[in-house]
């Protein structure tokens, strides 16, 4: 059976090329950054070499990078950490109802602890409306943090203008990039943020690594504390294998970025245009500000993870908003919030590309996707509305 | 015996893979209806009763129709294995943990909310039950 992996929102695997540059960081150049000897110093130099490659591909200054844990740390280190470090100065920060997990909890924790929280909405296809922003900023806002493209639904938000308004009114603008990095080039000056979450395993690097541009004159206080490892912000020694990863995995996506994402694009074009052929299946996210690698879709009748394990079991792995599949057993909040109806988002698919995906993997999906939809609708009691209640009544003896 | 490479048993994926009495029936003389579209399960079960030569009231047939995850689809064909040709007051007596025991456990966050096809089996009874009392009331 074909094996296709179509999940590259969730994770990528480690580019060869990657591995091979974290390798030696194991076992022979081991040292610890900190230290003063040779073993350290050849830590070190790997440490600024990937801080320069980073600090470069988004047009920041190389102390204006902090190596995280993962994008959830970067999301939440902005996030508290300018929080706590202006709390004197106010205490409302603003974001929206599509954020990535990692923004909106710390957010909400934030609330518990005092803050002040506005959550914009956003439309259908999950666009944040920059004057909404503005109307929002008050005297005392003292973050802005709207999210570059969504990871669910693929949207790309006005980030420019966004960023612009909250230089203009003196408020700090964070922005995950989580799901962009690497796929939609960046420019934090052209951008106007001031601080940017990435991670490396959304690009062909290693997990447990990520990363928080801080623009310097960013008031902020560390969650960690310690050693004072990554200029004060981030304690903890350096995972330099990570590290030297990342910069690998950063580093080639300059050379490979445009053609691929030509590529990706084709391909996710080719899929949308099939899929929503399929009776009541519908495009969910925007149809042209969206990422080029993602593709989601809600099916009629059906629910998420059957459709997710039935895909898997002939081959196909992706992934779902439905509530049945994740931790809290709630549907999809980002489905939710672009007006889906509970029972629709549970019917949602995600199938985001990445590049290692051929014209064969899409022909393939496409072959296996609607006889698993219709396989599924078989076995469930709706056919034609929701309420069949119509439909149920004639089947009861008279 | 669990795949490791799948959060489900192997006999939840079987029935998941080829669902046991899938189906609608027509002239059913109970129809149990469990769940909400809104949670994301919905299940039904539709039985067909017949008395034995002992005056017992058997399930003769018995089909169901499901919408939900891997686990709802699988302990609604489950139970509808149980049941068939069990007296309806034997099937009664079929419980949510009879059912997951017979699929070889079910992950622990499904055991409460997708776990309900023995109370769809419950309420397609009941149905019968009140249906028969009616037919009766008429008669008498």
């Amino acid at each position: 059976m074909r094996k296709v992996y179509m999940d590259y929102a969730a994770t990528t695997p480690v580019d060869d090329r990657v591995l091979e540059a974290m390798k030696p960081f194991f076992s022979k150049k081991y040292g610890n950054a900190s230290s003063m000897h040779s073993y350290g110093q050849d830590a070190k130099n790997a440490l600024d070499n990937s801080r320069h490659i980073l600090a470069d591909s988004i047009n920041a200054k190389n102390n204006e990078i902090v190596f995280t844990g993962s994008g959830s740390e970067a999301d939440n280190l902005a996030i508290k950490g300018v929080a706590f470090a202006n709390r004197f100065k106010g205490k409302h920060i603003i974001t929206s109802s599509i954020e990535h997990h990692a923004v909106l909890e710390p957010c909400e924790w934030l609330e518990k602890q005092g803050f002040d929280l506005t959550i914009l909405p956003v439309d259908k296809s999950g666009l944040v409306d920059p004057s909404a922003v503005e109307t929002a900023i008050r005297k005392d806002t003292i973050l802005v943090s709207i999210m570059h493209a969504n990871n669910e639904i693929g949207t790309i938000e006005p980030i420019d203008e966004i960023g612009r308004i909250c230089k203009e009114n003196d408020v700090y603008f964070h922005t995950d990039a989580v799901q962009t990095f690497g796929k939609i080039s960046i420019d934090i000056e052209k951008m106007n943020v001031d601080l940017l979450s990435t991670s490396a395993h959304k690009l062909y690097g290693p997990k447990g690594v990520g990363c928080l541009y801080v623009r310097d004159d960013v008031k902020i206080e560390p969650l960690i504390h310690g050693g004072k490892h990554e200029f004060g912000l981030r304690s903890s020694t350096e995972n330099i294998a990570g590290i030297v990863g990342f910069g690998k995995a950063v580093e080639l996506r300059k050379g490979e970025m445009p053609t691929e994402m030509r590529n990706l694009t084709k391909l996710r074009t080719i899929l949308i245009k099939e899929v929503i052929k399929i009776e009541d299946a519908h495009l969910n996210g925007h149809s042209e500000l969206r990422l080029p690698n993602n593709a989601n879709f809600w099916f009629k009748f059906i629910e998420g993870e059957s459709l997710m394990m039935d895909l898997s079991l002939n081959g196909v792995s992706a992934s779902t908003g439905s509530a049945c599949s994740s931790k809290s057993l709630k549907a999809s909040h980002v489905l939710l919030a672009i007006g889906l109806k509970p029972e629709e988002a549970h019917g949602s698919l995600r199938l985001s590309l990445g590049k290692y995906n051929t014209a064969e993997d899409v022909e393939y999906v496409l072959n296996v996707l609607p006889k698993s939809v219709e396989k599924l609708r078989k076995i469930s009691p709706f056919k034609r509305d929701w309420n069949s209640e119509n439909n149920f009544e004639k089947n009861i003896r008279t | 015996m669990r795949d490791v490479t799948c959060p489900y048993s192997k006999e939840v994926m079987n029935h998941f893979r080829n669902p046991h009495n899938l189906g609608e029936m027509n002239e059913a003389d109970g129809i149990g209806k469990v769940g909400n579209p809104l949670c994301g399960d919905v299940m039904r079960i539709y039985i067909k009763v017949s008395e034995s030569e002992k005056g017992e009231e058997i399930i003769k047939d018995i089909k169901f129709q499901t919408f939900g995850c891997v686990a709802a689809i699988a302990t609604s064909s489950m139970v509808t294995e149980l049941a068939k040709g069990k007296t309806i007051d034997e099937a009664m007596k079929i419980t949510r943990n009879n059912v997951a025991d017979s699929l070889d456990g079910l992950p622990p966050i499904k055991m409460h909310c997708s776990n309900l096809a023995a109370d769809a089996l419950h309420a397609a009874i009941k149905d019968y039950k009140s249906k028969k009392l009616q037919s009766e009331d008429v008669v008498i």
